[in-house]
């Protein structure tokens, strides 16, 4: 730029010659200077707006364009920011305590038809229906030519039905992607794992639901994608679970019954190492829900949960243990025995018609199952208290056991409580619960009178229950009902070195309309084991059992259920690691050895 | 020295552009590669499952005892019992060997479990120089 001088010379003598103030040449060219530099700051300032406001535009443009992109595209997750690994859609796994598969999911194929692809309908029929037994050939043809555009033939196929359906090859048979749930044991622990079925279908996959027992309970755990990866541990022990059911068995069938049930529990935290029940039936091919008859003919009912029955003598201990608990009576104390007691228009007898009478030790009363002994303990404590206390012992309501079945089978009892169902509940007769109650009940006795919660997933921390019963009353029980074995009804229940101690309880069924079979029992065995450390309790209970192999056929629960519960311990107590106690004086001692 | 910035800077731009288009295409390729992974990764996993169902299929107890009881003369298990449960007292010490002598005499040599035809040689020589 040039500068032009504010006095050129040439001007101002011309300025000067013409006698024209020279200065107004200065100032002229002055105000010409200041006019080009305001001009040029105009144009900078100019241009700084210009680009803010270009930058401005370009901002909201850019986010205006993101918006519409977003709003006019496809959503898409990302391709480089999935987590692959760590997705797993399925359904948990569910395992038992030592991590064996008890449920598990396989993926498979669903078949369908779409009709208007199918080139030769009667083939297809025809072969579909030689293929798979259950199919109706003709059904099947008229449900293809009926105008319909689509029919599931097969809700699972295995990999060989799946090639078999392929070399039909008919371009209208499709498949379409599933995961079934598999229960690789079979029939073991049927009643615990229930059953799983399909929920709303579509072509490409299916919900997989539990139909029953802990699938159902637990479902919504089961199905969380947060936690698919991680298995269901149950508290089950599959060894344990597949020796009890075993010898479960084999007891229904010896002693011809109807059914039974088999809980083993953990006394300290009331997990269930096996829950057994017969008949059963296999998960992996879940029968139907029966719609006529009596539900507990169907192999679906679980009668370890769901069977109400009156338990019978079982109850006994707790009228004792609670009067030993409010200072009523000890152990060797004195009751009126003398059968049979008439109470109003009522006559309590003992079995068989028995007099074990006048006066019986409240041991003994335990000992020898005596109605009438104790009716009198339970008149000591009055109805009043009796309903608290098996409230407290949890037999008054539902198992909180996580069962679908749990929740309804509500234990009956009367809703007035006159004395006379004072006596009778003492004895366990017009009040029912089930099994899993009276575990329930007998662990928390074992459990120093601290209540336990029956469960059947393994916990992380032991539930620490509120003491129902004093620690002594409980501890007084217990010796009691290892006198039942010793000395008792239940002679045929001690298993060497395991100090078996439980109480039988033989109830007559109730019929529908109202009174009792004669010849009809539900027999139950509730022991504990080893009597001076308890760890775990064992209920055992036949629906209508039969001891027929003496001269007389024997209905009592000492010969039906007492045995069997024998066993299920002898094999069990050493596979659960317990080592049998040995009279300490036959025990060698260790000796001091000098090498 | 204009020209020299401008040829440098054109230089610079086609140079990031290269860079750019490579960096493109390789994105793209590791993202293949991963999709590629993640479609491995689930098919390894099913048939992780199937192994894993036929697993605990193959070991169900059932079966397990089936063959335990055709296999009852090489192996002869029978279900536990409490009669197997022993005392410590009931093992027996390890019996003498009787080419050394008293256990307790080859302790003091320090020859410990050594092959019996090693006592007829003289005392190997250990690499401390201890005998």
């Amino acid at each position: 730029m040039t500068r032009i001088p504010l006095r050129p010379l040439a001007r101002i003598l011309q300025a000067r010659a013409s006698g024209a103030n020279p200065d107004r040449i200065e100032q002229e060219n002055l105000a010409l200077r200041h006019h080009t530099l305001r001009e040029a700051q105009r144009h900078q300032s100019q241009a700084r707006i210009f680009l803010l406001a270009a930058a401005f535009f370009s901002a909201y443009a850019l986010i205006a364009l993101q918006m519409g992109k977003l709003a006019a595209s496809e959503p898409a997750e990302p391709r480089s920011a999935q987590i692959g690994p760590s997705i797993n859609a399925s359904r948990a796994d569910i395992v038992d305590r030592n991590g064996n598969v008890l449920a598990t999911n396989l993926s498979t194929h669903a078949l369908y038809i779409q009709t208007r692809d199918l080139v030769d309908p009667p083939n297809v029929a025809q072969k579909l229906a030689a293929l798979f037994p259950e199919l109706d050939e003709a059904a099947l043809l008229r449900r293809m030519t009926d105008g319909r555009s689509f029919l599931w033939v097969r809700r699972t196929l295995s990999p060989e039905q799946m090639q078999a359906v392929h070399e039909i090859g008919d371009p209208g048979l499709l498949f379409g992607a599933r995961e079934m749930r598999l229960y690789p044991n079979g029939q073991l622990a049927a009643h615990v794992l229930g059953g799983a079925g399909f929920g709303a279908e579509g072509v490409d996959s299916a919900e997989v639901i539990g139909v029953a027992g802990v699938e159902k309970a637990m479902d919504a755990r089961l199905r969380d994608p947060a936690s698919a990866g991680k298995p269901l541990v149950l508290s089950l022990d599959l060894t344990v679970q597949t020796t009890v059911e075993e010898v479960l068995k084999t007891g229904i069938s010896m002693l011809s019954a109807k059914g039974g049930a088999a809980i083993l529990m953990e006394v300290a935290t009331g997990e269930i190492v096996a829950l057994a029940a017969g008949p059963s039936f296999d998960p992996n091919d879940r029968p139907a829900n029966p719609v006529t008859g009596n539900p507990d003919d169907s192999p679906l009912f679980n009668r370890a949960v769901q069977g109400i029955y009156e338990l019978g003598s079982t109850f006994k201990i707790f009228a004792a243990a609670q009067a030993m608990d409010l200072g009523l009576v000890n152990p060797d104390t004195m009751v009126d025995a003398n059968a049979p007691m008439i109470w109003g228009s009522h006559q309590i007898k003992e079995f068989e018609d028995k007099n074990y009478g006048p006066l019986l030790s409240v041991s003994d009363v335990i000992a020898k199952s005596s109605n009438v002994g104790t009716a009198h303990i339970a008149l000591m404590i009055g109805g009043e208290r009796q309903q608290a206390f098996l409230k407290a012992l949890g037999l008054f309501d539902p198992s909180p056991v996580e069962l679908i079945e749990a929740p309804s089978a509500k234990p009956l009892r009367p809703d007035r409580w006159p004395e006379i169902v004072t006596i009778t509940a003492s004895y366990g007769h017009g009040i029912s619960g089930s099994p899993m109650n009276l575990a329930a009940a007998y662990a928390t006795l074992a459990n120093g009178g601290r209540l336990v919660k029956p469960t059947i997933l393994h916990q992380d921390a032991p539930y620490i229950g509120p003491q129902v019963l004093s620690e002594a009353a409980a501890d007084a029980a217990l010796t009691m009902l290892r006198r039942v074995v010793t000395e008792g009804t239940a002679s045929l229940g001690d298993v060497a070195g395991y100090e078996v101690g439980g109480k039988t309880g033989t109830a007559d069924k109730v019929k529908k309309g109202g009174g009792y079979y004669q010849d009809k029992v539900i027999n139950t065995f509730a022991s504990v084991f080893p009597i001076s450390d308890p760890k775990y309790v064992l209920i055992v209970t036949l629906d209508e059992p039969v001891e027929s192999s003496g001269a007389k056929v024997k209905r009592t629960a000492g010969w039906t259920a007492v045995p069997v519960a024998a066993e299920i311990i002898r094999r069990t107590a050493p596979l659960l690691g317990l080592r049998p106690l040995v009279d300490p004086a036959a025990e060698p001692a260790i000796l001091p050895v000098n090498n | 020295m204009r020209p020299v910035i401008y040829v440098v800077g054109f230089l610079g731009l086609i140079g990031l552009g290269a860079w750019a288009y490579r960096e493109n295409y390789a994105t793209q390729d590791a993202l293949r590669q991963v999709s590629d992974l993640q479609d491995e990764i689930a098919v390894l996993r099913e048939s992780l499952a199937v192994q894993r169902a036929e697993w605990a299929f193959l070991n169900r107890p059932d079966r397990l005892r089936e063959l335990v009881t055709l296999n009852f003369d090489r192996l002869g298990l029978f279900p536990m019992e409490p009669t197997q449960f022993g005392a410590a007292s009931d093992i027996a010490y390890p019996a003498p060997d009787a080419l050394l002598g008293p256990p307790d005499a080859s302790a003091q040599l320090g020859l410990g479990q050594s092959a019996p035809d090693l006592t007829a040689l003289p005392a190997p020589v250990a690499p401390n120089g201890q005998p």
